[in-house]
């Protein structure tokens, strides 16, 4: 083997390549950081490290005694109604726009018949609705809402039931195209109609993602409730605000294990619905 | 389930309504009517022609938004610093899930995958904001606390994401290339990695849409952006400014969203 050939065995012919993608990401990533204020001794200067330090050293132990575990059992319960209220209302808002947005229901996609631009405009009418919808934080839908409906927890359901309607319906459509789609348009070619298609053709292969996906943001509407402690909502939330300012650390990690016990709660819900459904 | 060898009475039994989905429906159901009851929210508020005309009011206060083009350019920056704290946050947490991951997928025994799934849950537990607040204590007041507590939050969902995916692909290929005497790095990084790389790739980017919207609340503990942006000038109820911002979180939304479709298109050729 000459010297030649022997260099360009040695020669990586993806180096060029890579040699690319690190310079862009190196470009990318530099303003980024800088903006982002990067800055990881932060953690580590004494002041700041003393701070956590105490305040952690305050988490330990929780507080179990019986008059706070009364007070976080009702919080609880609250929190869990506010977000199974929540999620109920942000269904009726997604399920039909997702079913209106869905490209792989549309009759009019398949043969060019009638009604094809007017198809296409609904859907992206639907897009834009659920993307608005979404956009704007659940604060401040709640800060809206709070004008109409008063301090209490109406205006959390309300805000709520508006963002997670956004999201949902939004995945919702993606899941029902991802997942294998010719069996409803087997249907809809032969002439089935819409609802039929998506009841036959699409959620048999889809059930078990859609459940787990609404299970799940079931869960993250519990852990909004966080948010909803603003605007006077009540549950978990406030009961944290107000341990946080009075910096009683073993209030709060009663609290957050509370929370952990929610997460563990939500995914059993959630791994029983998908046997259930497969 | 073979469907082959199921005889004709197995195959009525399978074909008869379920009825623990009945119970089921039935349970959910009475969950939700148990939990507007017991909220006991009062909705004829929303329909009152007093408290229409307040939230209109309201509204109508947010119109003309501000858009000189000092605040316009002082909005843009905030929004580029969401942008920062998100993509940092999401890249941050994808490294320490992927980390948590190997663990949490059973990869060193049974009880590491116990304890690393606890810890998933933990992070993924605590609400944004909570780490949020956790943050600014240990890193100080600034975008870089929304990054790291972003990056807690998402790292717990991630790794959970990444270790299912992981444990849902088949390991023949790292099994040859181990029984070929390779290393149990190498082995993962050509056997196991390729194969579950767009999956963790389409989890990432989703979670980095997620995190945009997330970024811009975080600013209301302080967190940079534009949700500290809009806390303060919601907060001195300049109406006009914080319609501007608004615009620039539908705007920012808008864009990731519409980028993410069409990278989905792209996948799904």
């Amino acid at each position: 083997m000459n010297a030649a050939v022997a260099r360009a065995i040695e020669r990586d012919p993806q180096a060029l390549p890579r040699a690319t993608a690190l310079l862009v990401a190196v470009v990318v990533l530099w303003p980024m950081l800088v903006l982002a204020e990067f800055k990881p001794w932060a953690l580590f200067e004494a002041g700041n490290l003393r701070v956590m330090r105490d305040f952690l050293v305050g988490f330990l132990p929780p507080v179990t005694s019986a008059e706070f575990l009364g007070l976080l059992l009702k919080a609880t319960l609250q929190t869990l109604a506010m977000a199974t209220a929540g999620i109920a209302l942000a269904l009726l808002l997604a399920v039909p726009l997702a079913f209106v947005m869905t490209e792989s229901l549309s009759v009019s996609r398949i043969g060019p018949g009638r009604g094809r631009v007017l198809g296409r405009a609904l859907r992206a009418a639907a897009r834009w609705l659920l993307l608005a919808l979404r956009a704007v934080p659940e604060l401040v839908w709640a800060l809206v809402l709070v004008r109409a409906l008063g301090l209490g927890p109406g205006a959390g359901v309300l805000a709520i039931a508006i963002t997670y309607g956004g999201m949902l319906g939004k995945v919702y459509a993606e899941i029902l195209e991802s997942s294998d789609t010719r069996p409803a348009r087997a249907l809809l070619e032969a002439g089935s109609g819409r609802v039929a298609a998506l009841l036959y053709g699409l959620l048999p292969g889809a059930a078990q993602e859609l459940a787990s996906y609404t299970v799940y943001r079931w869960e993250c509407a519990v852990r909004a409730s966080v948010v909803m402690g603003f605007v006077g909502a009540g549950g978990l939330g406030q009961l944290m605000d107000q341990s946080m300012k009075m910096l009683n650390g073993g209030e709060a990690s009663t609290i957050l294990l509370m929370f952990l016990l929610l997460v563990l709660l939500a995914d059993f819900l959630s791994a029983s619905l998908r046997r259930l459904l497969a | 389930m073979n469907t082959g060898e199921l005889s004709a009475s197995e195959r009525a039994t399978a074909a008869a309504p379920c009825i623990t989905c009945v119970w089921v429906s039935l349970a959910l159901l009475a969950a939700v009517v148990a939990s507007f009851v017991g909220l006991g929210i009062d909705y004829s508020g929303l329909f009152s022609a007093d408290s229409l005309r307040s939230m209109g009011r309201f509204v109508a206060e947010f119109f003309p938004p501000d858009l000189s083009a000092a605040f316009v350019k002082k909005t843009a920056w905030a929004a580029l610093q969401t942008l920062a704290v998100s993509a940092l946050g999401t890249l941050l947490a994808v490294l320490l899930g992927a980390a948590l991951a190997l663990p949490a997928a059973g990869r060193f025994g049974s009880a590491a995958r116990h304890a690393t799934r606890l810890l998933l849950n933990l992070l993924r537990g605590v609400p944004e904001l909570v780490w949020a607040a956790l943050m600014v204590l240990a890193a100080g007041l600034g975008p870089f606390a929304g990054a790291l507590a972003l990056a807690l939050h998402t790292s717990g969902v991630l790794g959970r994401l990444f270790s299912e995916a992981l444990e849902n692909t088949p390991r023949d290929a790292e099994r040859a290339l181990l029984d070929a005497g390779s290393g149990a790095a190498a082995a993962f990084a050509y056997g196991a990695l390729p194969m579950v790389l767009p999956q963790w790739m389409s989890y990432t980017l989703y979670r980095w849409e997620n995190n945009i919207r997330a970024a811009a609340v975080l600013g209301v503990v302080g967190a940079g952006g534009l949700g500290q942006l809009l806390s303060f000038h919601m907060g001195l109820f300049h109406m006009g400014k914080t319609a501007t911002i608004l615009g620039a979180m539908l705007l920012l939304v808008a864009l990731v969203d519409s980028l993410s479709y069409v990278w989905r298109r792209w996948l799904t050729r």
